[in-house]
């Protein structure tokens, strides 16, 4: 068989001297399979991220609206709609995280594949978990353009929403990795869904304001990643207060950080022997 | 067991290599040289450790003891520069069933970091390697068996690697599929690309290894050329005998009082060397079934086990 001997141009795989412990081209590699995936799913996702809040707005917004009318002096559509940003972020990064990432592992074998070529865990690791992030990113902006058209006023703060979102999602994202390597079967992710997820999620700041709530009850939320993202959401939508702003930022970077070591080591454990 | 350190000019050496995995000891010292152009085919029963041989080049799992050189890189430690040049195609096809196959030849193009001029270029290539260009836009799942494990071996070549490792390439694939593929690892051979290839299938062993490894509990038991292990354990002929058990008795203790040996396969008992048998005891056991020695002789001499 001829083909055989047609080589690509000499060196092709020669070109580095010396291979880094992080390089940037394994993120793209990573990106460029997600892409491809992404291809095929895109539009029964968007489908979701669209519908889905405006179920939440039309359910809550409109029906229990009319009990709360006004909060913190705003509509309660524009409080809920602002919310709910941080809802999707959570649930496109988070469920991404574990659900994905076990199915590969477990039943794909896709990191078995990955990891015979050069690139690391935690290159892998990182690499979706951006990926994940950056579609927490532009799919968290879904609600707040649902909320625009129920009658919220844009502004320029919004622009920042995406970043949120990625950072949010990309914390997230990286729990769910690490969940996914913990957990001893797919079944096991239920624990995690009710004991972490919804509590996080409910208790956030999304449907109600905590404010009102116990001193001990608002201290709790502060390790709730969920609610500095709803904070900054609304910051966004409704004037910034850049020292508290820079709180919630800083609480969103060391929840990243500490969940991509965890991510990184566990995964490690499961697919290195 | 000659050297202590690595030898530099093989593609591949292992020296001295341990793995356990609790109480089981997967890989116990193990000492093992591919040379570069070569095939060298890794022959053992399932559970003999080619597996984890396998794994342990790519630094996916990790010797407990013993020293690992790939390409004249020292693994785990510079494993990432060794992968970079070595092409891998495992056991199991986990190739993308959603992506097209161009799409999955792709994906991995840009994990072996092909530059971006040429990526199109290794993609059509690998796609004529593996004879799916015109089934290129067609999804993974949508292939037939054979034609997804030719994508699945393509992967491993779209960055043109010097050393591929192919673990068990052809098993559970018919026999017509499997004669495909050897013609696919054949032309790497004769390409000058270096081979290391698990398997259990003795034919395949030798019709594609210059070198043969017999591994079992872990470690290599005999390596050499096809012909000279032939030589040098199970002689140039075998001869099977047939019948009921009682005569299959017979055989084996007339040929154990001739000096030399037998071996049991199914309904058959046959005798290893067989040109060596004198003339009064080839009458004394009648007409027997007279066949070429093989590699399944050579391993059953040396283990004791059989090998499928």
């Amino acid at each position: 068989m001829s083909l055989v001997s047609e080589r690509l141009k000499p060196g092709v795989t020669e070109r580095w001297v010396r291979l880094r412990w992080f390089e940037p081209q394994c993120l793209a590699a990573v990106w460029s399979r997600e892409l491809a995936l992404f291809k095929r799913y895109w539009a029964s996702t968007t489908f979701a991220s669209i519908v889905e809040p405006t179920i939440y707005l039309l359910a809550f917004g409109v029906g229990f609206g009319t009990l709360v009318s006004v909060i913190d002096g705003r509509p309660y559509i524009e409080f809920l709609g602002t919310g709910i940003v941080a809802t999707a972020v959570l649930f496109t990064s988070v469920f991404a995280g574990m659900f994905v990432t076990f199915v590969r592992r477990i039943y794909q074998q896709t990191y078995a594949a990955l990891l015979a070529t050069p690139v690391d865990v935690h290159e892998v690791v990182t690499g979706e978990a951006t990926w994940h992030a950056a579609k927490a990113g532009v799919y968290g902006c879904a609600p707040l353009l649902v909320a625009i058209a129920f009658g919220l006023d844009p502004s320029p703060g919004m622009v920042t929403v995406p970043l949120i979102g990625f950072l949010t999602g990309l914390g997230f994202a990286l729990f769910g990795i690490w969940a996914s390597a913990v957990v001893p079967s797919i079944d096991s992710f239920n624990y995690i869904i009710s004991a972490v997820i919804t509590p996080l999620f409910l208790v956030a700041g999304t449907f109600f304001p905590l404010d009102d709530l116990p001193d001990w009850a608002l201290l709790l939320a502060q390790f709730n990643p969920l609610y500095h993202c709803v904070e900054l959401v609304r910051a966004a939508a409704f004037g910034f207060e850049p020292l508290i702003d820079l709180y919630h930022v800083g609480a969103l970077i060391v929840f990243a950080t500490l969940m991509w070591w965890l991510a990184v080591r566990w995964m490690r454990k499961r697919l290195i022997d | 067991m000659g050297q202590v350190t690595v030898n530099r000019d093989a593609a591949v050496s292992i020296r001295g290599v341990v793995k356990h995995y609790g109480s089981i000891t997967a890989v116990d010292g193990l000492d093992l040289d591919v040379y570069p152009g070569t095939c060298l085919g890794l022959l053992g029963p399932n559970g003999a450790g080619k597996s984890t041989t396998m794994r342990m080049l790519t630094a996916q799992t990790h010797a407990d003891r013993g020293e690992i050189q790939v390409l004249g890189y020292q693994i785990p430690r510079e494993s990432k520069h060794a992968r970079a040049l070595m092409g891998v195609v495992p056991q199991q096809d986990n190739v993308d069933i959603e992506l097209t196959a161009r799409q999955n030849l792709s994906v991995f193009a840009h994990l072996y970091r092909v530059p971006a001029g040429q990526r199109k270029t290794a993609v059509d290539r690998a796609l004529r390697m593996a004879q799916l260009t015109d089934r290129a836009d067609t999804k993974a799942e949508k292939l037939s068996g054979g034609m997804r494990r030719r994508l699945l071996i393509a992967r491993g070549l779209v960055h043109d690697p010097r050393l591929v490792l192919l673990d068990e390439p052809t098993v559970g694939l018919d026999p017509q599929v499997r004669q495909e593929l050897w013609a696919l690892i054949d032309a790497l051979r004769s390409d000058g690309v270096t081979v290391l290839m698990s398997t259990h299938y003795i034919e395949e062993a030798e019709r594609l290894a210059d070198d043969v490894a017999i591994m079992s509990h872990g470690r290599i038991i005999a390596q050499g050329t096809p012909r000279s292990l032939l030589d040098e354990h199970a002689g140039k002929e075998a001869i099977e005998y047939y019948g009921p058990p009682n005569r299959l008795v017979e055989v084996e203790a007339i040929v154990a009082a001739a000096g030399l040996r037998t071996r049991r396969s199914g309904p058959a008992v046959t005798v290893l060397r067989a040109e060596e048998l004198p003339d009064s005891v080839a009458v004394q056991l009648g007409p027997g079934s007279p066949r070429p020695s093989n590699l399944e002789d050579v391993f059953v001499v040396l283990t004791g086990e059989t090998v499928e």
